[in-house]
Parts: C-alpha cells; structure tokens; sequence
C-alpha cells in the first residue's frame, strides 16, 4: 500500500552463541536512533532471549506466535522500546514449537511490518532447522555473523550455502546480499598468531565485509543490564557496531572503505595494548 | 630460559591460527562440493533417470549429478554415458515391437 521502501534483514550464523542476538539488539537500535522506523523479531520459537537483551522480557504480553494464530493482532503484540522512537520488538513465544511458524504466517506477519517499518530485523535462532529457515526465508539482505574460530566459520559457509539456495529470492533468481560481520574479535591474539584473523575469514567464507566487533567487556554489561550496546555507553564494541549500521545503508564507500578498516584495526590495537 | 620459552610458545601458537585456517579452507572447500545444501539432489537425479530412460537405455549407475557452488553461482553437472550404438538398435526394436 506504502511506497515506503522496507527491508527484511536477516540475523544468522548457523552456530550458537556467536553473538546473533547482541547483534541483532545493536544493529537495530542504532538504525532506530538513525530515523528509521525499525522493528527485531525474535524467530527463536522457545527459547525466546531478544526480549531479555533489549531489557523488555516484563512487557511481554502477546507474541508473534499469537499474531500467526490470530489470537492477538499485530499492535497488540509489538513493544515499543522506551528508549527510542523508532524502535519496535515482536517477540517469540516461549511456550510453543518452531512447527507453529507456517511459512503462510510469517509472510502473513512480516508483509504486514513492511507496511509500517523501514526496517525488519529477523534474529535467527542456531542451527538450519525450521525456525532458522523461516527467519532467512523471506530475507533481502542477511548478516552472516562469524566468530573467527573454526566452527563458527565452518557453520557460516553451510548457512551461505542455505542463504544461496532457499531463500524465496534465491527461488525467484534474484541475488540476496549478504554481509559479514566478525564478532568477539581479540586483536591481540590474532597479533599472537592464536585466532583466525578477519583476512583469513573473508578469504574462506568470500562475501563483503560488514564490520568487526571486538572481544568486549561492555557487550556483558550491556545485556547485564537489558539494553542494546548501542544505546549504552561509549564503548568500542558501540563504535563498532556504529560503523556497521553506516556500512549496512551503504554510507562508506568502497574508495575510502579501506581507509577506515585501518582505522578501526588501529583503534583495535591501541584498545588491546591499554588493556592487556 | 624464558626468552627461549617464549619463543617456543611463540612459534606453537603462531601455528594454531595457520592451522585452522588450513582445515578450514579443506573442509569448506569439501561442503561446497559435495552441494551439502541441495537435499533435493537424490530426487532430482531419481526424476532425471526417470525421464532419460523413457528416450535411451541407460545404465542406472552411468548417471552422475553433481552440484557445485562457485562464489556466486551453482553448476549443475550432468554425465550420462549412453550406451553404444547397437545396443541402442535393440532397444528401440523393443520400444516397437
């Protein structure tokens, strides 16, 4: 109806624990503090934790599941963060199964947002069983979030590889862009020859580089405390989260792309000498 | 002492990184081969056989699909070796009679 131009982003890694969550809360309130109309859903049918992280699990009264069984209406169950304007979670539900979301319901849901959001953000829960599926399946853009250790590497080229193959873009031959972002990335230790460096990870898994957050101790303090890192104090891992949010809408271009990689490497380095 | 020590774990952990990015790169590399995310390639290759064998005789272990991802595309690969000439004669007789 709107000629309001909406993107879904998918959330996804394939493994547990990489930082999908975090990144999802992070991402999504910066483009909210950015103007954007922006909406997380919480696809992890179950073990709903998005709700925790944006520090609304209290609010929580219906959920996405709700909303596809046509027991609440969509503004019933959407939160709006207190924190900002822009800002909107649907969460999971916590009671039911992954076989509740029908590829018809999500449509259903998620056509709907796009009406009213700029932006759709999907947090995908681990591995490529149903729900992770739902949440890529109508994506136009996905981020690959990738721990520079082997199996979450590995993980992230199956999940490439799913991304490539059943999407409803991918079934349509349209492209879907993917990005990559490298999360709890310990500079030191990369220098220490000890953990895959963000080379060696673009190399391997060969799709555009999103940006790189750092091994942080402000990522615990922020979900410690329910807010997203980037709503918190001023933090490394919040600048770099700002960083990808400017790169996500296309703001840095490629000529000078490599000129703030070496800024945020060096930024990383100088950060890893005060603290080690 | 301690240089020399130092030095040691110098050298073992500089090779950690370089390792798993060796077994990274083999095993990645065998994933995409083996189309690890096109379940539906035992039904495609049962519903090409399928149609194959309705034209020429062939032998159900001369058919070999394979899916190959590249950076940013798929290859379907095909091989059908079909069979030699005369045999092919007898069969069409069948087909006939």
């Amino acid at each position: 109806m709107t000629k309001l131009e909406s993107k879904i982003v998918v959330i996804t890694s394939g493994k547990g624990g990489v930082g999908k969550t975090t990144t999802t809360a992070a991402l999504g309130a910066e483009l909210a503090n950015r103007g954007h109309k922006t909406v997380v859903v919480d696809f992890d049918i179950g073990l709903r934790n998005l709700d925790l992280i944006m520090g609304c699990e209290r609010r929580v009264i219906f959920d996405f599941v709700n909303v596809i069984q046509g027991d609440a209406n969509l503004t019933q169950a959407l939160i709006k963060d207190k924190r900002s304007e822009n800002l909107f979670i649907l969460p999971a539900s916590q009671t039911r199964d992954k076989d509740a979301l029908t590829t018809e319901g999500v449509e259903k849901v998620l056509m709907e947002l796009k009406k009213e959001f700029h932006f759709i953000i999907c947090d995908s829960p681990a591995g490529i069983e149903r729900g992770a599926l739902m949440a890529l399946y109508f994506a136009d853009e996905a981020v690959v979030v990738t721990n520079p250790e082997v199996s979450s590497v590995r993980d992230s080229d199956r999940i490439i590889g799913v991304l490539n193959s059943r999407t409803r873009r991918a079934e349509q031959g349209l492209e879907i862009k993917k990005h990559l972002l490298v999360t709890r990335y310990a500079y030191n230790r990369v220098q220490r020859g000890e953990m895959l460096s963000v080379e060696d990870v673009q190399e391997i898994l060969a799709i555009p580089l999103l940006g790189i957050i750092p091994e942080s101790t402000a990522v615990l303090h922020a979900s410690n405390q329910g807010v997203p890192v980037t709503l918190s104090g001023s933090s490394d891992a919040k600048e770099a989260y700002r960083d990808a949010v400017a790169r996500l809408l296309g703001e840095t271009t490629k000529a000078n792309s490599q000129k703030s990689w070496k800024k945020l490497l060096e930024g990383l380095r100088l950060f890893s000498r005060s603290h080690v | 002492m301690s240089i020399f020590k130092k030095l040691l774990t110098f050298s073992t952990s500089r090779k950690s990184a370089k390792v798993a990015r060796e077994r990274l790169q083999i095993v990645v590399s065998h994933q995409r081969t083996e189309g690890g995310d096109a379940d539906f390639l035992p039904k495609l290759r049962h519903e090409l056989l399928t149609v194959i064998c309705k034209y020429v005789k062939v032998d159900r272990d001369q058919v070999n699909v394979q899916l190959q991802r590249m950076n940013n595309c798929s290859v379907l690969e095909l091989n059908i070796t079909l069979p030699s000439p005369q045999e092919q004669q007898s069969y069409d007789d069948i087909q006939v009679l």
